[in-house]
């Protein structure tokens, strides 16, 4: 854990260097794009609170000055899978963001769906010293949190304080200054499999890029497409991408579940590809172009040539009506509703006080997935796309992009974790020269 | 069935990412350092070891120092910078023909070769001289403005008779008196430093100026002055104009020098003495006798 702690560490201090220079990349390494975004923070942002324009969650206080997608290739399942592929991969997007944006970046933040995402409710509880809360004692009570067995070959993403309580008094958000004796707190650690960071972390060691940040693609989706009283009341943001479907429940503008289904919009695109034996490519094409979930009358008139270059002419020039291909479609997207259905399930999402469902990611774009989500999730699904920010182009607006939007708000704004707060002195170990220095700074 | 074109096989494999050094290559030339640099940097670097490479050879620089010589003679040669006479205004026909002395110039000469300060000091340098302006007036005249020093006194030195000029300062030789016999003389160990007294005295003389031979300077102290037949009025070390001008009205009251005295003694104040000649005292003692 002081590893962890060690390194995260080290990870807000480039993110500090970075807003220092000014210049930020985001990089979102998904199964099926790679998408990246070169930030530019020029200090406080254009408008004041007395202009009527709120914080706007932070975005206003940078712009994107660059945008750069590819097509990603060698990540499945939102893993990496061939490293050299997805290192050239993630080298053409920096470049071309880079090209656009006319300056070197150096630090990147990034985020990844996959690595199984595990979610732990930690509690640890305190007695405050003296008589007021301090951060002394929130760092405190953070490492008094117990730690469950999260498994060999896990690591620590996320371990977000989501709730305070003093004495009888819960729910609070900020408790330093405030009197009592006995400080409690909930958090919330997400985890993933290691040799899954340690994969990304290589690729971009290798793009020349130092690593200023990581979060998980499902938490930053939620940041960016749930508006804010769905993140105050209780929301769940399903982020569909490629390769891996993620999941983030929000209450109180705190992720306080996160997990993740192993299937995605390339699967569907596979079993078109089965299904009316095509090339992946066409199949692909086939289903932006043509896809669906609800058929109608219209759609049994509505023939879809299938090309292929075979060579044979028969095969060359089959046509399939659109239906056929929304009854391809449909049970593979019924099924990942379902897995969502049931994560959700467990996760407890029915004892929310609002029930919200927003889907979002690249696979929402599948028309009418409202009315089908309906049917699964329950009747307050809507679609989301991400937040709009300064800068970004028309493009890059889509719901396929709120991962990579929600970790620029995320790089402005960074949620309050476990290691922004300082190890209490008795954690360090003994003869330690900063606890010396700690023990100066007390007492003089 | 294969495609028979390969060049299509090519293109369908082409890969959009750059390669490791491309990509860093790139990054490279982000730098804002590095471009400026690169922009900047390097050609100066360039064109200074083109710059620094010609000039090292020495017939090069010999080439461009000849040429830049050249070049300014045509511009110095012109017929517009060109002196062609000297005028000396303010200067009698000695001092002139001094000042053209010390200054041995050939015309027609380039203005720009003229040193008019070092001219000028060579010309202060002449005794003769108080003040001197040189300059060069349109139409390649050098004019020489000079101030020439007055003689107030003839000075009688061990080396011979001088003219001076009332601070004292030696101009000119004379060879007779008689050449400046309208100036007083004045002569003694250290009367060039006091000369304005010397030469009050002379102005408070009055009907004896006629008389008057000169003035000596006795001891560095006091003055004498010495009358034509030999007879010396000796004045206090102070307040001698005072004490001269008790001489001459004394000798307006009662014609004092008239009188066989060869010595009026005014050293002090209060009690002027006369020395009389041997025979005038002998004849006084014999005209008392009588008297008796």
């Amino acid at each position: 854990m002081r590893d962890l702690y060690q390194s995260q560490r080290a990870q807000r201090a480039m993110r500090q260097a970075a807003m220092q220079r000014g210049v930020i990349a985001i990089l979102d390494v998904g199964s099926s794009k790679i998408a990246c975004l070169v930030l530019r923070f020029d200090g406080q942002g254009q408008f004041n609170e007395s202009d009527g324009v709120g914080s706007l969650a932070g975005q206003s206080s940078f712009r994107v000055i660059g945008a750069a997608t590819t097509r990603s290739r060698g990540v499945r399942f939102g893993e990496i899978d061939a490293m050299a592929e997805t290192e050239r991969a993630i080298r053409t997007a920096v470049q071309a963001a880079q090209k656009m944006a006319n300056v070197r970046v150096d630090h990147v933040i990034a985020c990844m769906s996959g690595g199984r995402p595990r979610s732990y409710g930690l509690d640890g509880q305190v007695d405050v010293m003296g008589s007021v809360v301090t951060e002394g004692d929130i760092g405190r009570v953070l490492a008094e949190c117990d730690v469950p067995d999260i498994g060999e070959g896990r690591e620590v993403m996320h371990a977000q304080p989501i709730n305070f309580a003093l004495d009888h008094r819960s729910g609070l958000a900020d408790p330093r200054g405030q009197i009592g004796q006995t400080l409690a707190t909930d958090m919330h650690l997400v985890t993933i499999e290691d040799s899954v960071i340690e994969n990304l972390l290589y690729c971009i060691k290798r793009c020349d890029l130092e690593l200023a940040g990581i979060a998980s693609s499902a938490y930053a989706a939620g940041i960016s497409s749930l508006v804010e009283d769905e993140q105050e009341l209780g929301a769940a943001c399903i982020d569909m991408g490629g390769g891996s479907t993620g999941i983030s429940i929000f209450m109180r503008k705190h992720m306080i579940y996160s997990d993740s289904v192993r299937m995605g919009g390339d699967h569907v695109t596979s079993d078109i590809s089965m299904g009316l034996q095509v090339a992946p490519a066409m199949a692909e094409r086939i289903k932006t172009f043509y896809g669906g979930v609800l058929a109608t009358g219209m759609d049994d008139r509505e023939m879809i040539e299938v090309g292929s270059d075979t060579g044979d002419w028969e095969h060359d020039r089959r046509t399939v009506s659109r239906a056929e291909l929304i009854g391809i479609m449909r049970p593979r997207v019924e099924e990942i509703l379902e897995e969502v259905r049931v994560r959700l399930d467990v996760a407890g999402f029915e004892h929310l006080p609002s029930q919200q469902i927003v889907l979002t990611g690249g696979g929402s774009q599948i028309p009418g997935l409202d009315g089908l989500a309906n049917k699964i999730l329950g009747q307050q699904v809507r679609i989301g796309r991400p937040l709009r920010v300064q800068g970004l182009p028309q493009a890059a607006t889509g719901s396929a992009f709120s991962a990579a939007v929600g970790l620029s708000l995320f790089a402005a704004h960074p949620q309050d974790e476990w290691w922004d707060f300082d190890i209490p002195a008795e954690k360090y170990p003994a003869r330690s020269f900063k606890r010396a220095v700690r023990w100066f700074r007390e007492n003089w | 069935m294969r495609s028979l074109k390969a060049d299509r096989i090519e293109t369908a494999k082409r890969d959009p990412a750059p390669s490791r050094w491309g990509y860093r290559y790139q990054r490279l030339m982000l730098t804002p350092g590095f471009r400026k640099l690169l922009k900047v940097g390097l050609p100066m670097l360039v064109v200074g070891g083109l710059v620094a490479g010609w000039t090292a050879r020495e017939a090069n620089r010999q080439m461009v120092a000849d040429a830049y010589n050249d070049v300014k003679s045509q511009i110095q040669q012109r017929d517009e910078f060109m002196v062609k006479v000297m005028t000396v205004d303010g200067a009698d026909e000695t001092l002139s023909a001094d000042v053209r002395t010390v200054l041995p110039i050939e015309f027609p000469l380039s203005s720009f070769d003229l040193d008019l300060e070092e001219m000028r000091q060579t010309v202060a340098a002449l005794p003769a001289v108080a003040e001197v302006s040189l300059r060069v007036r349109p139409g390649g005249v050098l004019q020489i403005n000079v101030t020439q020093r007055q003689p107030v006194a003839v000075f009688r030195s061990p080396e011979g008779l001088k003219l001076i000029d009332a601070e004292g300062v030696l101009i000119q030789n004379v060879m007779a008196r008689a050449d400046r016999a309208d100036l007083p003389l004045i002569t003694g160990d250290g009367a060039r430093d006091v000369l304005a007294e010397g030469l009050s005295i002379y102005s408070v003389a009055g009907p004896i100026l006629p008389r008057m031979r000169g003035l000596v300077r006795m001891g560095e102290r006091r003055w004498d002055v010495i009358l034509d037949n030999g007879q010396r009025i000796l004045l206090p070390t102070e307040n001698a104009v005072v004490a001269f001008e008790r001489v001459v009205a004394l000798n307006q009251a009662q014609d004092l020098l008239e009188r066989d005295v060869a010595v009026v003694d005014m050293r002090h104040p209060d009690r002027p003495t006369i020395r009389m000649n041997e025979q005038a005292v002998a004849t006084l003692r014999q005209i008392a006798g009588a008297e008796e």
